[in-house]
C-alpha cells in the first residue's frame, strides 16, 4: 500500500491541463509571451512530473529513450529546412515570404512552423537531461 | 545559388550535424563530416574567388535590412578565416575516421561528429555574421559542442578539463555579451558595421569605453590570451586526437579574428591604440605569453600538453602583430593564424597518430621512434621547425612580418624578443626532436608500425604546406596584405 495517494490523484488532474497549457503557450506565441521554447519546456515538465510521480520506467515508455534521441537533432532539422525552403523559393535563408500566398501568411507559417522545431527540440532535450540523471547509477 | 554561398557555408555543416545525430552509426556519420567538410573548403574556395573578383559581400539572413536583421558580412578580413576553416575541416576529417574509432567506443561516435560538425558551424558562423550578438550565439555553440568534445576523451581527466573550460568559457562569453551590452546602449543597434559608424559620434562615452574591456577580456579568454589561457593545456591533452587536432588549428585562431574584427572594424586603432593604453598592454601580456608558455612548455612530459603550451605561446605571436597597429605588424599575426594552423595541425595529427599506434603520448613513448615511423617524425620535426621559425617554413614568414613591424613602430627591443622567444621554442622542440631521432629505441619495446595512409597523408600534407607557404608567401602574405589594406583603409 502506497501512501502517495494524493500525489498520484493529483498528477493525474494537473497532468492533461499542463499538456493543453503547453499547447496554448505554443500557438499563442503569434500573438503574445510565448512560443516553442516555453511551451517545450512545460510539456517536458508534464513528463517529468509523470516520471517523478510514476517512475522512471512509465516516463520512458511514455516517451521512449530512442524517440527522444530522435527528436533532439530533428527539430533543429525542423527549423533548418524550413530556412532552406525561403532559399529554395528565391528568397534568402529565414526568409518567409514566399511560404504562402502572400508575405504575410508566409511569415506566419514561417514562425509556426519554426516554433514547432523548437519545441521538439527543447522538449526532447528537457526529457533527454532528466533520463540522464535519474537514470544514474540504474544497472542497464 | 552562388549568391547564397555565405549562409550555406554554415547550413551546410548545420545539416551535417543533424544528419551525423540522426543516423546514429559510426559509417553514415563519418561519411556526413567528409561531406560536409569537403563542401565547406568548396564554399570558402568559392567566396576567396568571389571577394577577391568583386569586393566584400554582404547577405541578409532572412531578407531583413541590416539595422533589424542579422547580416553575413565577408571581406578581406574574413576570408583568410573562411578558407582556414574551411580547408581545415576537409583535410582533418579525412584524418578522423581512423584515430575517432580506435579512441572512442562505437555507440559515442555518431554523436561525436554531430559534435565536430556544430563546432565547426559555430567557428564558420563566427567568422561570417557582422551581427554583435549573432556573434556570440555562434561562440556559445561552438564553444558548448567543444566542452562535450573534450569531455569524450579517454581519460578520465578530461571531464575536468572540460568541466574547467566551460566555466571558464562561460564566464569568457558573459564578459563579451556585457560588453556587447554596453555597446548596444552607446549605439542602439547589433550590426558591427553601424556600430563602427555610429561610435564616431559617441566616442567619449564611458559606455563605449566599458564595452571595449568587456568584449576585449571576453574574447581574450576564448583566445586564451595570457594569463586567461589556463584552461587550454588540459583541455587539448585530454581531448580525442582528433579534437585536439581540430581545436588546436582552428579554435583559438577564430577568436582572435573576433579580436582583429573589434579593434580594426568596430572601435578602430585610433580609439584602441591612442586613447587608450591597450596597445602597451597588449605587448606585455603576447610577450608573457610567448616567454611564458613556451617555458612551461619545455618541463612537459606528455606530448600532446607540450604542443598545447607551445600554442599559448604562438598565439602570443598573432596578438603581439595585432597590438602593433602597423600594417606589417597586423599582416604578421594574420599570416601567423594560417602558419600555426598548419604547423600544429601537423604537429598534433603527428601525435594523434603515435596515439594511434602506440595509446600514448608520453615524452618517453618517442624515444627512437623516427626509425619506427619516419614519415609521421619527419612531418612532426618539419612543424617543430615551423614552430621555432627556422628559414624555409611558414612561421620564418610570420616571424619576419612581426619583426618588421616592431622595426616600424620604433621598437627595435621588441624585435630582439622576438627572436629570443623562438630560442625557447628551439628548446622543447628540440627536446622532442633529439629523442625521435638521436635515441636509440628502448630494448623491449614493442614493434610498431608507420602510422596508417589515412592518417600519414593529412599529415604529410599540412607538413608540406609548412614548408611550401615558407617558401613561396605570395598567397598567405597575400591574403593578409589585402585583409590589412581593407583594415587601414586603403593606407599602404
Amino acid at each position: 500500500m502506497r501512501l502517495d495517494i494524493v500525489l498520484r490523484v493529483a498528477a493525474k488532474l494537473i497532468l492533461p491541463l499542463m499538456l493543453v497549457f503547453a499547447l496554448y503557450v505554443q500557438f499563442h506565441g503569434d500573438y503574445g509571451p510565448g512560443g516553442g521554447f516555453q511551451a517545450g519546456a512545460i510539456a517536458a515538465g508534464a513528463v517529468i512530473l509523470y516520471g517523478l510521480v510514476y517512475g522512471l520506467s512509465a516516463a520512458q515508455r511514455l516517451v521512449p529513450v530512442a524517440a527522444v534521441e530522435t527528436m533532439v537533432p530533428l527539430g533543429v532539422l525542423v527549423f533548418a529546412a524550413v530556412g532552406v525552403a525561403g532559399l529554395l523559393l528565391g528568397d534568402n535563408y529565414l526568409d518567409y515570404d514566399k511560404l504562402a500566398h502572400d508575405a504575410v501568411h508566409g511569415q506566419e507559417w514561417g514562425v509556426f512552423l519554426v516554433e514547432a522545431g523548437v519545441f521538439i527540440t527543447v522538449f526532447s532535450t528537457m526529457l533527454a537531461i532528466f533520463y540522464a540523471f535519474a537514470g544514474r547509477g540504474i544497472k542497464e | 545559388m552562388r549568391e547564397h554561398a555565405p549562409v550555406l557555408m554554415v547550413v551546410v555543416p548545420l545539416f551535417g550535424a543533424v544528419l551525423a545525430a540522426l543516423v546514429r552509426r559510426p559509417g553514415p556519420a563519418f561519411a556526413v563530416a567528409l561531406a560536409c567538410g569537403f563542401a565547406v573548403a568548396a564554399l570558402a574556395i568559392d567566396l576567396a574567388v568571389a571577394v577577391s573578383a568583386g569586393g566584400p559581400i554582404s547577405y541578409r539572413l532572412g531578407g531583413w535590412a541590416p539595422d533589424v536583421g542579422i547580416e553575413y558580412r565577408v571581406d578581406a578580413l574574413n576570408v583568410p578565416i573562411l578558407l582556414l576553416l574551411g580547408v581545415t575541416a576537409a583535410v582533418a576529417t579525412v584524418y578522423a575516421r581512423r584515430s575517432v574509432a580506435s579512441e572512442l567506443p562505437v555507440g559515442r561516435v555518431a554523436w561525436f561528429y554531430a559534435l565536430y560538425l556544430l563546432c565547426l558551424t559555430g567557428l564558420i558562423g563566427i567568422a561570417l555574421t557582422n551581427d554583435a550578438f549573432n556573434a556570440f550565439v555562434f561562440l556559445e555553440i561552438s564553444s558548448l559542442a567543444t566542452y562535450a568534445m573534450i569531455a569524450l576523451g579517454r581519460d578520465r581527466r578530461a571531464l575536468v578539463a572540460a568541466y574547467q573550460y566551460l566555466i571558464i568559457g562561460t564566464i569568457g562569453a558573459t564578459f563579451y555579451v556585457i560588453g556587447v551590452g554596453f555597446l548596444f546602449l552607446a549605439t542602439g543597434t547589433l550590426n558591427l558595421s553601424l556600430i563602427a559608424e555610429r561610435l564616431g559620434e559617441a566616442e567619449a562615452a564611458r559606455a563605449v569605453v566599458t564595452g571595449l574591456a568587456f568584449v576585449l577580456v571576453g574574447i581574450a579568454m576564448k583566445v586564451a590570451l595570457f594569463p586567461l589561457h589556463l584552461w587550454l593545456p588540459n583541455a587539448y591533452a585530454y581531448a580525442p586526437s582528433f579534437a585536439t587536432v581540430f581545436l588546436g588549428a582552428t579554435a583559438t585562431k577564430v577568436a582572435v579574428y573576433l579580436l582583429f574584427r573589434y579593434v580594426f572594424s568596430v572601435f578602430g586603432a585610433a580609439f584602441v591604440f591612442e586613447a587608450l593604453p591597450t596597445g602597451a598592454l597588449l605587448i606585455a601580456l603576447s610577450l608573457a605569453a610567448a616567454f611564458g608558455a613556451s617555458t612551461v612548455a619545455i618541463f612537459q612530459s606528455d606530448v600532446k600538453r607540450l604542443l598545447a603550451y607551445s600554442s599559448v605561446g604562438q598565439i602570443g605571436y598573432a596578438t603581439l602583430g595585432l597590438a602593433l597597429g602597423n600594417a606589417a605588424g597586423l599582416t604578421g599575426g594574420l599570416v601567423h593564424l594560417l602558419n600555426h594552423a598548419m604547423m600544429k595541425g601537423a604537429a598534433f595529427m603527428a601525435v594523434g597518430a603515435v596515439v594511434f599506434r602506440l595509446g600514448t603520448c608520453r615524452l618517453e613513448a618517442f624515444a627512437g621512434l623516427g626509425r619506427a615511423m619516419p614519415a609521421t617524425m619527419a612531418a612532426l620535426t618539419v612543424a617543430g621547425l615551423g614552430l621555432i621559425g627556422v628559414p624555409g617554413t611558414a612561421g620564418f614568414v610570420s616571424k619576419w612580418y612581426l619583426i618588421k613591424g616592431a622595426l616600424e613602430a620604433g621598437m627595435p627591443w621588441l624585435a630582439l624578443l622576438i627572436v629570443a622567444s623562438s630560442i625557447l621554442a628551439l628548446l622543447y622542440v628540440g627536446r622532442l626532436v633529439e629523442l625521435i631521432w638521436l635515441r636509440p629505441r628502448p630494448a623491449d619495446a614493442a614493434p610498431v608500425a608507420e602510422a596508417p595512409l589515412e592518417l600519414l597523408l593529412p599529415t604529410l600534407a599540412l607538413a608540406a604546406a609548412t614548408i611550401w607557404f615558407g617558401l613561396d608567401t605570395r598567397f598567405t602574405a597575400g591574403l593578409a596584405q589585402a585583409a590589412t589594406v581593407g583594415l587601414f583603409g586603403g593606407a599602404r
